[in-house]
């Protein structure tokens, strides 16, 4: 049994090596894997079920956490896209920003951004029974924020972000029929998509987001006061079902 | 709603002389055609000829007839056009379609005849003789080194990627649990475990009693990603990842929430009564590196299983498979035209996409040319019939045939086309338990073993008369083929000779 704690040097390795040796230390007993020197190595965290922890000061490549089902990924820099792809449980961590297609289908777990993060994220997010998705985002946010959003948490949280320049891009909530967006800040309504209605946060809602954002805090060090210092607005799908009378029987 | 004007498609007519009034047919009816007053009362009007009631009379007292209601006749408008119109113009809505194609576009497969040996080179009688339909799909070395092990046996040196052996070149098309019933996933998996060869679940998840059959089983990732986990990815012996159907080539899925029940609920792993939404494309795939990038992330989920791609064959087909192979897929899946759909919208069931004959030889052309041919298994579908197609396809270059609508005909389902209704009274395509309690899968499977059995039977014998003796020889021998009646372009396209030359 080797101990729990291990460091495996990424510099140069290419990503199917680099995740052999992960999947092994896990295989060996690891519970905390810190990576060092990761440079844009994809699929990190790929399908990993087990409890553990890992660590990287880098930037990984592509699908970090796809299919991933219970680790806990911290990335003390920026991530790249499809980060979360169809996760089932866990979390994810990113102390920088984050690229396009974040949580592509994603069923459960956590993903946390501290800074902006790119097109189409948090599309397709589901639910299932105990398990329900969140993405907070504390930067601003590209097109298609939240597209064809089914079920589960979706939070832009805008800090830092200054009045000139747009919190959120277009098509945001295309296609949405469940699930729940958060915006701390005002979206115009020609930002949205067709499906999607803005609404005031009810009693419900605070109680839903207070912990939320509390992790999230923790996560980053900040302050939930100052969080939670400026109003949220509420998205939420007009129909469950956008897609009536379309057919002739 | 504004009044119905159509006019019934069918007729039903007792004879009343016959019927004992025993009301079987009120029973079988799930389109609710029946009803009792005094005697059995039809209302044509709800009738789609899907003979079950005739299938179940005891006395034979039921005929399904075409309507004769006169149309004056017009080889123009055509009583389909007009019915057409008629319901759009009542209802405002796009017209829907289960099955293949129904329109009767050319079927090249029909207008090709294989070769057989005569006095000089001798033909092999199968029953006497070995004759070898074990294929194997996946990616192939380059080349292949051979040693020699100390005890004398010979031994790859090339590394070989993982395989998916099957033991007759044709399997189960992609069906979802949802689409169809899980007696139809159920009866497709016992016979594919009998048989030696696989089915595909479809979009729609594994469900969980399933699992068991994994050797036999083709795992699918479409858009909507329902069900997919790590743990459904390493279900099966390969993963498929659905970028188009021939049906419905750039359309996406749409399982209306009033289908998912508990167990589509848990399978889906999504909300009971919740819509499930295939959009057209992957939202994360807008090119080939990004196909590649999904492809991979599978495979480190899988530990390298092998990767199939399935797209509809629409016109460029043959650059589109060529970046696919390049992407690291190790099988492509090509599904013609007249491929079969729980649902789509008739317009583009009917007028959308090309043929799988001219797809697949473009295809194995194409990748021939690059030489990358090897890189990838391609399995061909979108109306594999009989024993006759899947021969011809493979003589075009196909490594295997994909069933779906054959496999469901063999399961009891009378082409009735109505599969988007979820009325199926054939128990297939319907998730009521009063009728997916009709088909027995312990039953249904041995239709389904029967039939690729009387199909393996069938290849041998054309191959036997070919004089060749393994399926794996046979691919892509286009010189065994011979069009008959078609245009020069055509043939230039198959890659086939005019018969007589």
């Amino acid at each position: 049994m080797s101990k729990q704690k291990v460091k495996i040097k990424a510099d140069a390795v290419y990503y199917r090596q680099l995740n052999e040796q992960i999947r092994k230390s896990i295989a060996d007993g690891a519970t905390e894997i810190e990576l060092t020197g990761v440079n844009g190595q994809r699929y990190i965290g790929d399908g990993l079920h087990d409890r553990v922890k890992i660590i990287m000061d880098g930037v990984p490549g592509n699908d970090v956490a796809a299919f991933m089902n219970g680790p806990t990924i911290v990335i003390k820099n920026n991530s790249q896209d499809g980060t979360g792809n169809t996760m089932n449980d866990g979390k994810v961590v990113i102390h920088g920003h984050a690229g396009d297609v974040l949580g592509y289908g994603m069923r459960g777990g956590k993903l946390h951004i501290l800074g902006d993060v790119g097109y189409r994220v948090g599309i397709h997010m589901k639910s299932y029974k105990d398990k329900v998705p969140t993405i907070i985002a504390g930067g601003k946010a590209g097109d298609f924020f939240g597209e064809y959003m089914a079920c589960g948490n979706l939070i832009l949280l805008g800090l830092n972000n200054t009045a000139d320049e747009p919190l959120i891009g277009n098509y945001t909530g295309t296609g949405m029929h469940g699930g729940v967006i958060y915006i701390r800040g005002e979206v115009e309504a020609h930002q949205l998509g067709a499906e999607v209605g803005v609404k005031e946060l009810d009693a419900e809602d605070h109680k839903r987001l207070k912990p939320l954002l509390e992790e999230y805090c923790a996560d980053f060090g900040l302050e939930l006061d100052k969080v939670m210092d400026k109003p949220f607005i509420k998205l939420i799908p007009i129909s469950h079902r956008p897609y009536g009378r379309l057919y002739a029987y | 709603m504004l009044k119905n004007t159509t006019p019934p498609e069918f007729k039903v007519k007792i004879d009343y002389q016959r019927c004992r009034r025993c009301k079987r047919c009120l029973q079988n009816c799930s389109f609710g055609v029946y009803s009792f007053a005094d005697r059995v009362v039809p209302d044509h009007s709800k009738c789609v000829a899907c003979q079950r009631c005739v299938g179940y009379c005891p006395e034979s007292a039921i005929e399904v007839i075409p309507n004769p209601a006169a149309f004056k006749y017009s080889s123009n408008w055509t009583p389909e056009h007009r019915k057409n119109i008629w319901k759009q113009s009542e209802q405002g809505g796009m017209l829907l379609a289960g099955m293949g194609c129904d329109l009767p576009y050319p079927i090249l497969f029909d207008s090709m005849l294989l070769d057989a040996c005569q006095v000089t080179n001798p033909s092999i009688d199968p029953l006497r003789e070995p004759m070898e339909l074990r294929t194997y799909l996946g990616r192939k070395p380059d080349s292949l080194q051979v040693e020699t092990t100390k005890d004398g046996k010979l031994k790859s040196k090339t590394h070989i990627e993982q395989q998916i052996k099957l033991e007759v070149p044709i399997i189960f098309a992609p069906m979802s649990y949802g689409a169809v019933s899980l007696n139809t996933h159920k009866a497709l998996m016992m016979a594919a475990k009998e048989v030696g060869t696989v089915m595909n679940t479809g979009e729609g998840g594994l469900h969980k009693d399933l699992y068991a059959y994994g050797d036999n089983i083709i795992v699918q990732v479409a858009s909507g990603r329902f069900g997919v986990h790590a743990e459904y990815l390493n279900a099966g012996v390969a993963v498929d990842i659905k970028i188009g159907q021939g049906a419905k080539p750039g359309i996406g899925g749409h399982l209306p929430g009033e289908k998912i029940g508990m167990e589509i609920s848990k399978t889906r792993m999504i909300p009971i009564g919740s819509d499930a939404l295939s959009p057209a494309p992957h939202h994360d795939i807008y090119s080939i590196e990004d196909l590649r990038q999904l492809i991979y992330a599978i495979k480190e989920a899988t530990n390298y299983k092998p990767v199939s791609v399935k797209i509809a064959a629409v016109h460029n087909v043959a650059s589109i498979a060529s970046g696919i192979v390049r992407a690291g897929a190790d099988i492509v899946y090509l599904d013609g035209f007249r491929g079969g759909t729980g649902a789509a919208p008739t317009v583009i069931r009917n007028h959308v996409g090309i043929p799988i004959e001219l797809a697949l030889a473009a295809v194995d052309d194409r990748l021939r040319q690059e030489g990358i041919r090897n890189q990838a298994s391609i399995i061909a579908a979108g109306s594999i019939r009989s024993s006759a197609d899947a021969a011809k396809a493979i003589a075009l270059g196909a490594d295997a045939v994909a069933i779906g609508t054959a496999a469901l005909v063999a399961l009891g389902c009378r082409v009735c086309q109505m599969c988007y209704t979820g009325k199926c009274a054939w128990g297939i395509c319907t998730q009521k338990p009063e009728l997916t309690a009709r088909l027995d899968p312990e039953e249904g499977a041995e239709r389904l073993t029967n039939l690729l059995r009387a199909w393996a039977l069938e290849i041998k014998e054309m191959l036997g008369s070919l004089g060749v003796n393994a399926i794996e020889s046979f691919r892509g021998s286009r010189e065994r083929l011979r069009g008959v009646g078609l245009d020069k372009q055509t043939l230039d396209i198959l890659g086939i000779k005019p018969a007589g030359r």
